[in-house]
């Protein structure tokens, strides 16, 4: 029996087809616009749903249904005009404690999420937004870590008695400067007791001692600043109200930030890009700020600026820093001038009552640390530098033992509250930030590029098909089957994968349905070139498709090794190019060697044939 | 139907010189005035605004030169609605707050507020590693090729397919050159995509050949070629025709921000289908190929009796 699969090869791919379609479904339903309702610290409650939604009702706006999961509620409504209205009442309403995002939801019926079909992931090419390279600058993470460890050796030299002349930050190295060289193995041992990490370097002056941080441990506080600022660039994001938003590690030392929708650039930067956090300090009452400002600072103090320029010495060490900030939100204090109220965790607690304790009466100082990009002209070669910016912008008498929870004032305006207390919920990022790719994507062009793209696709589509028909007859028929086919299927697992859908990904798929009819083509030629050479109609299409099998696979693996290594070495489009590419070739050969054969056979397969349409 | 007898290897010293002075003027071209890097590449940034009627780009150069962007190029894009506007990387303004104020000047001096279609600032040193990726990409394709051909076939093919893959790459990014096109980042796919292309063409043809110096002993090498290139040509031809429909639909249709991508395309592939007809196989057959290359490896038939 020539031509004729077995039962389970045509239920196989009769299945496959089934599956692809489900999977490829949700894609015709589209979006509804969307309100999605998140709290920024606990999850939702099921009652608070109930709330929103009397609160959308009292505005006179109509959902089209509100759904509840993961402590987050989402409203979906009949157009774009509703949505923002709802939006709008709903932040106003909820305040604070809840964030306030629009969206838009896929619109895919029940019965098919219960199989856990999605629409294609939309690139933001195509619906709009803002995506951000950011790159961490991993000297100042280092820089950091030194500046602490120096802290740290001081402490463990104090705690030890050992008396040393001076510990600073060298280069890239910690200098530790004792008084005389019999000092130097009391100072070994007290360091090696406490920081036992640090590395100690040759030195030639005797009195001296070289501390380095061991290259492992260098790789680690990269890796570390890396993780926190993601972790808080997420936080922020949250904070921002976005709806799925896309937040990922990039290579050693960059973050890709994806804010699909958002079109206040402005703001996203600003809260993305900030590193700004607090110090609190004692301030130094004992020495002369007056000899700080010539020149000579004491020992153990460090001189600083207040807002309005007067010079004020405070002590180097720090009691809480902004990382020990578990949460903070701004008001009005007492006097109704703005405030930011701080809630420390169990470390920072502990410490700041214990210094607020000893330290009753004594004036206390709170630093805001911002760092800032400036440009400064080197040899007439313009240098971006970052610059931190320090400057004290309280400082109170302590009248009480801090507890957990006190406030800070000294913010020139409410919304300064605002940004602060965000930032300071959000977390502080480990290291600073600087945004070194931005591509905003208004949400017409967005629209525009999936029109056009469709459109272009879907004409593409028809000639193609139209041609064939007219090329190969019943043949021709057969492969449009198998390109339809395969459109499904490269959309049903794009759909699966939920790989990301870019403008070039679309023209991958534009270019793979010219190409996908090539395996078709030698197909047909073959079985034309075996009724030339005169076989009979059925043996011209069994060695039709088995001769062609080894061409097909031969071109379309070399092809798809093409697709890999652009998958492998591409960024951005390149990247999203190669992923429909190497899909719609698999995709390809599946469906025009196994799928339009079937229906061959099913059309010519088991009988008697006189003639071929080709 | 079936065209048996063009002799096309008997024009390949024409063929040659043709590809010759194609690559060449190519070459020249892209030594002398190189490539129109887009920002991608190079760095900067460009804001693409839309207004409801033509704009006037006079008033928005002006605006930007008072502004302070004395070196912002302006041009209308796609339409005479839509404006481009594209400023060099500039360290004197934080590059992030850049867009906004381009934004903020062009609307204080015309009528009608623009809409902002987009928004691209790419710093220069990711530029520089994407030129390098995107180079390495093609390089390591072209590796790739080489080593499966060899392994498939015969070194003597590899050579011929790499060289027309590097003609057809070369003549794309010439015509890319000379008539100063922008070249991004989707170019630079569409040039992938067309060594994608054009390798499939030429497998195809090279296969052909292998299966004709078993079948026909006796001939010459140069009759066996030909003949091969004759049977695979309609296939050959139909293949690029379907896909030619659909780059020219995505050229005509497919926006202003895919054109460039769909015209090197059409580039590549109508070079990539002249050159696997009259190069790739011309220089297997100039390298002395002979039956006894293809004799040893080959085990096809053992693989198509297990296919389905």
């Amino acid at each position: 029996m020539q031509n004729h699969f077995p039962l389970w090869k045509n239920g196989l791919i009769l299945i496959i087809l089934v599956v692809a379609s489900i999977y490829a479904l949700p894609n015709l339903y589209g979006d509804d616009p969307s309100v999605q309702v998140s709290s920024s610290s606990t999850p939702l409650a099921q009652a608070q749903v109930k709330q929103i939604e009397d609160h959308v009702k009292q505005a006179g706006l109509n959902s089209k249904s509100v759904e509840y999961t993961n402590g987050q509620a989402l409203l979906r409504f009949e157009n774009t005009n509703d949505q923002l209205k709802a939006a709008d009442v709903l932040r106003d309403k909820m305040g604070n404690d809840a964030t306030v995002a629009l969206n838009l939801a896929p619109a895919t019926p029940a019965w098919l999420n219960a199989f856990g079909a999605k629409p294609m992931y939309l690139g933001l090419d195509l619906r709009g937004g803002v995506h951000f390279l950011l790159e961490v600058d991993m000297e100042a993470a280092i820089k950091q870590a030194q500046e602490r460890y120096t802290d740290d050796v001081r402490t463990a030299l104090r705690t030890a008695k050992v008396h040393y002349v001076s510990v600073g930050r060298d280069k890239d190295r910690i200098k530790v400067q004792l008084k005389s060289a019999e000092e130097v193995e009391a100072a070994t041992q007290a360091i090696n007791k406490d920081l036992s990490s640090l590395k100690f370097e040759s030195v030639e002056n005797l009195n001296e001692l070289i501390l380095t941080i061991p290259e492992v441990e260098q790789r680690e506080i990269k890796k570390f600043a890396l993780t926190q600022n993601i972790t808080t660039l997420r936080n922020r994001v949250n904070e921002l109200g976005v709806a799925e938003p896309v937040i990922q590690q990039q290579g050693d030392n960059r973050i890709v930030v994806q804010l699909p929708g958002v079109q206040d650039t402005a703001r996203a930067k600003d809260i993305l890009g900030t590193t700004a956090t607090l110090e609190y300090r004692l301030v130094d009452v004992e020495h002369d700020v007056q000899k700080a400002v010539q020149g000579r600072v004491p020992i153990g103090s460090r001189l600083y600026y207040e807002k309005n320029g007067n010079p004020i010495l405070l002590d180097s060490r720090v009691i809480v820093t902004g990382d020990q900030i578990v949460d903070a939100s701004s008001g009005l204090d007492q006097n109704n001038s703005p405030a930011v109220f701080i809630t420390l965790n169990g470390v920072g607690a502990k410490k700041m009552g214990k210094v607020t304790q000893e330290s009753i009466g004594k004036p206390m100082a709170v630093v805001f640390i911002e760092y800032k990009i400036k440009t400064r002209e080197v040899n007439g070669e313009k240098l971006r530098i970052k610059e931190k910016v320090e400057k004290v912008i309280s400082v109170a008498t302590i009248r009480d033992a801090f507890s957990k929870r006190f406030q800070t004032t000294g913010l020139d305006n409410p919304q300064e509250a605002r940004n602060l207390a965000l930032l300071l919920r959000a977390g502080a990022l480990a290291a600073p930030v600087d945004i070194i790719e931005e591509r905003t994507i208004g949400p017409s062009l967005g629209q525009d590029n999936i029109n056009q793209g469709m459109n272009s696709v879907i004409v593409g589509f028809v000639v193609v098909m139209v041609f064939m028909v007219f090329y190969y007859k019943v043949f021709g028929l057969v492969a449009n089957f198998a390109l339809t086919f395969n459109l499904v299927l490269i959309i049903s697992l794009l759909s699966l994968l939920q790989a990301t859908l870019t403008l070039p990904g679309i023209a991958g798929i534009v270019l793979t349905i010219g190409m996908a009819v090539d395996a078709n083509v030698l197909i047909n030629e073959r079985i034309r070139e075996e009724i030339n050479n005169g076989n009979t109609p059925q043996a011209s299409i069994f060695a039709g498709y088995e001769k062609a099998f080894g061409t097909i696979f031969d071109s379309n693996i070399t092809t798809l090794l093409v697709a890999l290594i652009l998958f492998g070495f591409g960024t951005g489009p390149v990247k999203g190019f190669a992923v429909t590419l190497s899909i719609g070739i698999l995709s390809s050969m599946f469906t025009a060697i196994m799928g339009s054969r079937m229906l061959i056979n099913w059309i010519y397969g088991n009988r008697r044939v006189e003639k071929l349409s080709i | 139907m079936i065209i048996k007898d063009i002799d096309f290897l008997g024009k390949r010293t024409l063929a040659f010189a043709v590809s010759g002075l194609l690559v060449l003027i190519s070459i020249i071209s892209l030594a002398t005035q190189g490539l129109q890097m887009g920002i991608d590449f190079t760095g900067g940034t460009i804001v693409e605004v839309g207004y409801k009627e033509s704009a006037d780009l006079s008033v928005i150069r002006n605006a930007l030169a008072e502004g302070g962007f004395s070196d912002a190029s302006v041009q209308h894009f796609g339409s005479t609605k839509d404006v481009l506007i594209r400023l060099k990387p500039q360290e004197g303004i934080s590059s992030s707050e850049l867009s906004n104020k381009v934004l903020d000047v062009i609307n204080k001096k015309t009528s009608e507020r623009a809409e902002l279609r987009r928004v691209e600032f790419v710093g220069p040193q990711v530029g520089d590693e994407l030129a390098e990726d995107g180079g390495l990409a093609l390089l390591y394709a072209m590796f790739g090729i080489l080593i499966y051909v060899a392994w498939r076939f015969e070194y003597k093919f590899s050579v011929g397919s790499v060289v027309a893959l590097i003609h057809d790459v070369i003549i794309t990014m010439g015509f890319f050159s000379l008539l100063g096109l922008e070249f991004d980042l989707t170019v630079l796919a569409a040039v992938l995509a067309v060594v994608g292309y054009s390798i499939n063409d030429t497998i195809v043809v090279f296969d052909r050949i292998r299966d004709n110096f078993k079948m026909l002993r006796k001939e010459e090498s140069i009759t066996i070629i030909n003949v091969s290139i004759n049977e695979t040509l309609s296939r050959t031809l139909m293949t690029s025709f379907t896909t030619i429909i659909v780059v020219v639909a995505l050229a005509v249709l497919g926006g202003q921000t895919i054109h460039n991508f769909a015209l090197a395309l059409l580039v590549g592939i109508s070079v990539g289908t002249y050159s696997s007809i009259f190069i790739a196989s011309a220089i297997v057959l100039s390298m002395g190929v002979t039956q006894e290359d293809l004799m040893e490896p080959v085990k096809e038939g053992v693989d198509i009796d297990n296919m389905p």
